[in-house]
């Protein structure tokens, strides 16, 4: 089992990840954010790492990954700050980007040096199910990574229950069919999604994201789900001054200690 | 066919739809219903009817003369320019918006770099009383006002492109992030043979009219449907992949196809991708992409808008991989020159897109009796404003 497997073998509901931009607002500063998440209470994170085109993105995001590229941020920076990623994080991680830089890095030694600094899985949203299959999957299985597959509100019944075969620790739920950043609507045919997802009764857990933006959203989204993903509202965090000092701070507002 | 798409919409090693999950209904709907619809007989009496009676088709197949003297072959233009709109682009337009009527879609978002595709699904929509929203990059629409204003005068609302280099490939992207934020009501239409399957094949459909009707003519004018050569200019690829569709599978004839070398290859300001691209993904497709060592998409350089952008179309990446088709490159300078030639020898001022196919001719030697076919994909009216600070007229 790898560490993502072990948390939701766990932990099974008020589950909190949090994104962030490898390279964003500073090149070096990716482990000094993920101990401080990980100490602020985090359940797991998503790295991102940058992309000239992230056509799922929206503005916030985009923009972070832009300045993470201008700051010098490649894979070959990430893996390398990544080395010293277990002595620091011990919860588990997520990569998150889009396929091209992982097909210049070239996929098998992408998925080994994953394996390698402690990295438990990946979500690349431009990555669909035909090619994972045909060209990835064998890859991914060999290194003890797991691939994290979006569903959206207008994903078929059949399609999840294809998903839901591939998976093995948890499938990333859209709050709807949008761009990251956008804004949680949580209207009747929303909640009738989330609905239909859980009386589906999945084999795998579920995670919502995108428009979790405070502690409305948040537990809105645990009724449904295990968890939830904070992404662009922390990215607009880390624009702030202090942010490493706040972190605490932008956590409690999401999910306040009990 | 033996180039054509495979089931699952890859050519060779290229193709496919690498989509975020936010797509893939709107995509897999394409996917089942596109045959579907181009196989019923009221699209195609419908497309045809306005094929003919509103785009002016067939489009003529001309005999340079003087084109002919100079080279020392036959040579023969493919009129795309005398289309209504003035480009191929509109074979496209109609086609995917009869598609989309049919799909039920009120909403029509596209993407332009030169304005040519805008004003063609401005066009289409106007004529079909559609919503339409094209996204252009905030710099092209500087480089391209007239194109700007023939789309607002057409109803259309253009939307600057603000992210990244502000060009054709970030107004792709805007155009990707509507569609992914309006999946139901909206058709997106890709005016090149890029993008995720089924769009390359479905542009390349719409666009075989060029080779299709190019066979009748030339089996008119010489005797023989088959050419030695046949040219055409690529960016994207649309153009090129519909003049070469038909002659696909008549292996003697030589497809070229001639990529834009902006100030020259080795120069940085290029946009002649199989000279320096290298295997990826951009826009949903595997293709032969312009990038950095580390997979971040490369801004291209052409004095041609059409022209600069960082991929091919995935099937253009297979005929280049295979070498079925043969793929080189003019610069800016040579561009201009051949279409000031065209002008002065033929009386037409070709689009500069076009003038790099044309400028290729000065690199070939003939044999006599050789036929030769060009496709000049548009008119040149866009590009005025360059070849008069060019030639300084």
């Amino acid at each position: 089992m790898n560490r993502l497997q072990t948390l939701f073998a766990n932990k099974k509901s008020n589950l909190l990840s949090i994104y962030f931009t490898a390279g964003y607002p500073e090149l070096n500063t990716t482990l000094d954010i993920a101990e401080a998440l990980e100490n602020a209470g985090a359940d797991f994170l998503e790295i991102g790492f940058p992309y000239s085109d992230p056509v799922a993105d929206g503005p916030t995001i985009q923009k972070s990954s832009e300045k993470a590229l201008e700051n010098g941020m490649t894979l070959n920076v990430l893996f390398k700050q990544l080395t010293q990623l277990r002595e620091r994080v011990n919860i588990p991680v997520l990569l998150m980007g889009y396929i091209n830089p992982i097909v210049q890095y070239g996929i098998e030694r992408f998925c080994q040096k994953a394996a390698e600094v402690g990295v438990d899985g990946v979500i690349v949203p431009d990555l669909p199910i035909y090619e994972y299959e045909k060209l990835y999957a064998d890859t991914f299985k060999q290194n003890n990574l797991s691939n994290i597959f979006l569903v959206t509100p207008n994903t078929s019944e059949e399609r999840i229950r294809k998903i839901d075969g591939l998976s093995n620790s948890f499938i990333y739920l859209l709050s709807s069919s949008s761009i990251t950043g956008s804004t949680l609507n949580v209207s009747t045919s929303i909640e009738d999604y989330y609905k239909r997802i859980k009386e589906m009764e999945l084999a795998n857990p579920t995670i919502i994201g995108f428009g979790i933006s405070n502690n409305a959203s948040y537990t809105k989204a645990c009724e449904y789900a295990n968890g939830a993903i904070v992404g662009s509202a922390f990215v607009k965090h880390l624009a702030t001054d202090n942010y490493l000092q706040t972190i605490p701070g932008f956590i409690d507002n999401i999910r306040p200690k009990s | 066919m033996k180039y054509g798409v495979d089931e699952h919409g890859y050519y060779g090693d290229f193709g496919g739809a690498y989509i975020p999950e936010m797509l893939y209904p709107n995509i897999e709907a394409l996917r089942a219903q596109y045959l579907k619809v181009l196989d019923d007989d009221d699209f195609k009496a419908e497309y045809d009817q306005l094929l003919k009676d509103y785009v002016g088709r067939p489009s003529p197949l001309y005999h340079a003369k003087r084109y002919s003297e100079k080279y020392g072959a036959n040579i023969f233009f493919k009129r795309e320019d005398l289309n209504h709109t003035g480009s191929h682009k509109i074979n496209n337009a109609i086609g995917q918006i009869l598609l989309a009527e049919r799909l039920g879609k009120k909403r029509i978002i596209a993407e332009t770099g030169a304005g040519q595709h805008g004003v063609a699904t401005a066009t289409v929509c106007a004529l079909k009383g559609l919503e339409c929203v094209v996204y252009m990059g905030e710099i092209d629409m500087e480089r391209q006002a007239p194109n700007v204003a023939r789309m607002k005068m057409l109803g259309a609302k253009v939307v600057p492109a603000t992210s990244g280099s502000k060009t054709l490939k970030d107004a792709t992207n805007e155009a990707l992030r509507d569609w992914i934020g309006n999946p139901e009501d909206t058709h997106y239409i890709i005016g090149s043979a890029v993008g995720p399957y089924p769009y390359p094949e479905m542009v390349a459909k719409f666009q075989s009219i060029i080779s299709y009707e190019t066979k009748k003519q030339l089996l008119e004018q010489t005797g023989n449907e088959l050419p030695q050569y046949v040219l055409a200019c690529v960016g994207g690829g649309s153009n090129a992949i519909g003049m070469f569709y038909n002659f696909l599978d008549d292996e003697s004839v030589r497809l070229i196809a001639v990529e834009a070398a902006g100030k020259g290859v080795e120069t940085g300001h290029s946009a002649a991708t199989t000279s320096l691209g290298k295997e990826g993904v951009l826009h949903g497709t595997r293709t032969i992409l312009m990038q950095t060592e580390d997979g971040q998409v490369v801004e291209p350089y052409s004095i041609s808008a059409g022209l600069d952008y960082p991929g091919i179309g995935p099937q253009h990446a297979h005929l280049f991989k295979v070498n079925r088709a043969e793929y080189v490159s003019a610069t800016d300078d040579e561009a201009l020159n051949a279409g000031l030639l065209a002008c002065q020898l033929e009386g037409i001022i070709p689009a500069i897109e076009s003038a790099h196919a044309l400028a290729h001719l000065e690199k070939m030697t003939f044999n006599p009796g050789d036929n030769v076919v060009i496709c000049l994909s548009g008119r040149g009216d866009k590009d005025l404003d360059t070849y008069i600070k060019h030639f300084g007229y």
